[in-house]
């Protein structure tokens, strides 16, 4: 099935082109980055996680939310979701690729990484987030291959996968959790250490992953023959309204919590995110900016008439996306260092080098996803029809 | 029987699989394999059940008291004297009671405490969180209660200095060689990519000494075994009021504050 992702149309290749070069940059940036040390990077003895870490955490989120799709389509037999789960699970095996990609590229000793495999520590969060990770990826390719190899060959999926579809939508959140108690059980970390940043994590999770797959889904639409539905299309928003909705909800209550306590630990990562604290205010515009984009799609998803429109709908999709990446990828992680242990502030703010890291392995999640997509859109294009007979092809290209 | 080429590479698969996997599985269940964590004291070396230190911080009175303390402590650990506070290393230093103690200061303190500085390192907690979040066991507690670093199995994730709610953590952003003005042929210098901190001077323990720091503190700081009732520190804990940073967070540090100004030694 792999051969369809090796031929292609022209733009196919410019795009694949593309992707490699910022790989490329990328590539020789880490390889500065492991001579020099993390050093090159903005992190520092105060605000030891960065951008990286911010990465990985949004996009443990994304990867969870293919169960949004599969869960619908398996579980309660959502006809319109049939066409498109595989596009959820192909997205999820890129994201998970990205999370690892990102764990390693924040590693100041990257080749001990098997340090955890060889010396399993079960008290330690991440040995689980390693364990709950890697099961979600392979069981992603495992379910996405084999339905997708059978809807080539025009068959029903074989049953031995059903097990495995299930225990994938059970092992979703867990993923998510997981990496959520990375942060809610440190001690000392005022901004983190909340009991909702679990529940948190993922209504941000089920809000920013559906919204990349609406975006992606009309990308699709667009440049391939197939056509993931327009019902599927509007019932992910749906999803990502009420999941957007529950979002700022968990953000306002966590925002209620800390300021109307009065108690200062709980109030200076907040005042800092949001007003400046001691002068110190570099994060603030991006949080703003977060903010504003939040109440926008809110906005255009509640309102049904934008919501139904699939123009409206797709801009809602990329600013619910964006408001998300800042508010996970990036404020949350660095504002939990800020004020330090001792109450004093040092500021982060992402270098150059550390930045093509990070778009090199965006860029490396990019072409696998592309690979991958091709590889069922082809798959898609040639069958025609999907399992319920539906035209799942536009008649004109 | 016969088999197709496509059986026989599943089965050798699965034994080539198998035949590297079991041996280790067996080895890691029998003995589950030898951690760092384990050492055997010298003869000459000094034990105790749970080693402590007692600040009294009215005995420091000059910057040279505190200079001469922290320097012994870096000097013979190479620690990298690295000006960008952003990438510095540290293993003892100092700060002010408001942020040495966070939460306990008010407007109306004495001066001369408001603007002491205050000797901070490890606290070698009781319970510390940066050994429950590490990864790979590279930090872990001796059961004299030193929290110990092992440089060479140290992955660089920095868990543990997120986990750390005393700021004890340093992480090595780049090389700390150059930046070692005489290097201490007795003790390791660490590479790019990991992460150090106060070990309680385990090396000189092992020889019997007590800790450089101690040792420089005119009597300053007092060291001794928490587990002993007739030990100096026990004494002091027992006489005199104490504090120590962050109790409410329940990692028992082992190190005490006696508070004191400068003028009522």
């Amino acid at each position: 099935m792999f051969e369809k992702a090796l031929t292609g149309s022209r733009r196919y290749w410019v795009w694949v082109f593309i992707l490699l070069s910022i790989i490329g940059v990328g590539f020789i940036a880490y390889m500065r980055q492991y001579t020099y040390g993390l050093g090159i990077t903005g992190m520092n003895r105060d605000v030891s996680w960065g951008f990286y870490i911010g990465q990985f955490t949004f996009l443990v989120g994304v990867a969870a939310a293919a169960v949004m799709v599969v869960l619908p389509y398996y579980l309660h037999n959502y006809k319109k979701y049939g066409r498109i789960t595989v596009l959820a699970e192909f997205l999820a095996v890129p994201s998970v690729i990205m999370c690892l990609l990102f764990i390693f590229v924040d590693l100041g000793q990257p080749f001990r990484i098997m340090n955890v495999i060889l010396h399993p520590t079960p008290n330690s969060v991440m040995f689980w987030d390693a364990v709950v990770l890697s099961g979600y990826l392979l069981l992603n390719i495992l379910v996405g291959w084999t339905v997708l190899g059978a809807e080539r060959k025009e068959v029903p999926p074989p049953k031995w996968i059903k097990p495995f579809i299930y225990i994938a939508i059970a092992w979703a959140p867990s993923i998510h959790i997981v990496t959520a108690f990375l942060y809610s059980g440190l001690p000392g970390r005022h901004l983190w250490l909340t009991a909702i940043m679990a529940a948190r994590f993922l209504a941000s999770a089920f809000a920013s992953g559906p919204a990349l797959i609406i975006i992606i889904s009309l990308i699709v639409r667009r440049f391939t023959n197939f056509d993931p539905g327009r019902e599927a299309i509007q019932t992910l928003g749906k999803t990502i309204t009420y999941t957007m909705i529950l979002n700022v909800l968990f953000l306002g209550f966590e925002l209620f919590t800390g300021l109307y306590s009065n108690i200062p630990g709980h109030m200076h990562p907040f005042q800092y995110l949001y007003a400046g604290l001691e002068g110190h205010g570099k994060l603030v515009p991006m949080m703003w900016i977060s903010s504003i984009l939040a109440v926008i799609a809110l906005i255009l998803l509640i309102n049904p008439k934008t919501r139904r429109n699939e123009s409206t709908l797709a801009v809602a999709a990329v600013v619910v996306f964006t408001s998300l990446w800042i508010d996970k990828g990036f404020g949350l992680v660095v504002g939990g260092f800020i004020p330090n242990p001792l109450e004093r502030v040092t500021e982060y703010w992402p270098t150059i080098p550390e930045t093509l890291i990070t778009l090199g392995v965006w860029a490396i999640g990019f072409l696998i996803l592309t690979l991958l997509y091709k590889v069922a859109v082809s798959v898609k294009e040639e069958v025609v029809y999907d399992k319920y007979g539906e035209k799942q092809v536009k008649l004109f290209k | 029987m016969s088999i197709n080429r496509r059986e026989f590479l599943k089965i050798a698969g699965i034994s080539t699989v198998a035949g590297i996997g079991a041996p280790w599985a067996i080895n890691e269940i029998l003995n589950r394999g030898v951690e760092a964590a384990r050492v055997l004291p010298g003869l000459e070396a000094l034990v105790a059940k749970r080693w402590a230190m007692v600040i009294d911080t009215r005995k420091f009175r000059t910057a040279d008291d505190y200079k001469r303390v922290m320097d012994a402590c870096h000097r013979i650990h190479n620690v990298p004297d690295i000006e960008n506070p952003k990438h510095e290393v540290k293993w003892i230093w100092t700060d002010t009671f408001e942020h040495a103690f966070p939460g306990q200061e008010h407007k109306y303190m004495p001066e001369d405490i408001k603007h002491k500085p205050f000797l901070l390192l490890c606290n070698h907690c009781e319970r510390p969180m940066c050994v429950r979040v590490c990864p790979t066991k590279a930090t872990f507690k001796r059961e004299d209660g030193i929290v110990m670093m092992d440089m060479h199995r140290c992955i660089g994730c920095r868990f543990c200095m997120a986990a750390c709610p005393f700021g004890a953590r340093s992480f090595n952003w780049r090389d700390p060689r150059p930046f070692i003005k005489e290097e201490n042929k007795e003790f390791p210098t660490r590479m790019i990519g990991v992460v150090e901190k106060c070990t309680l001077c385990y090396e000189r323990l092992a020889k019997g000494l007590k800790p450089a720091c101690v040792e420089e503190s005119n009597g300053g700081l007092i060291f001794g075994d928490l587990g002993d009732p007739n030990s100096e520190v026990r004494k002091i804990l027992s006489s005199t009021y104490t504090i120590r940073r962050k109790p409410e967070l329940g990692t028992e540090p082992s190190v005490y504050y006696i508070i004191g100004g400068n003028e009522n030694v």
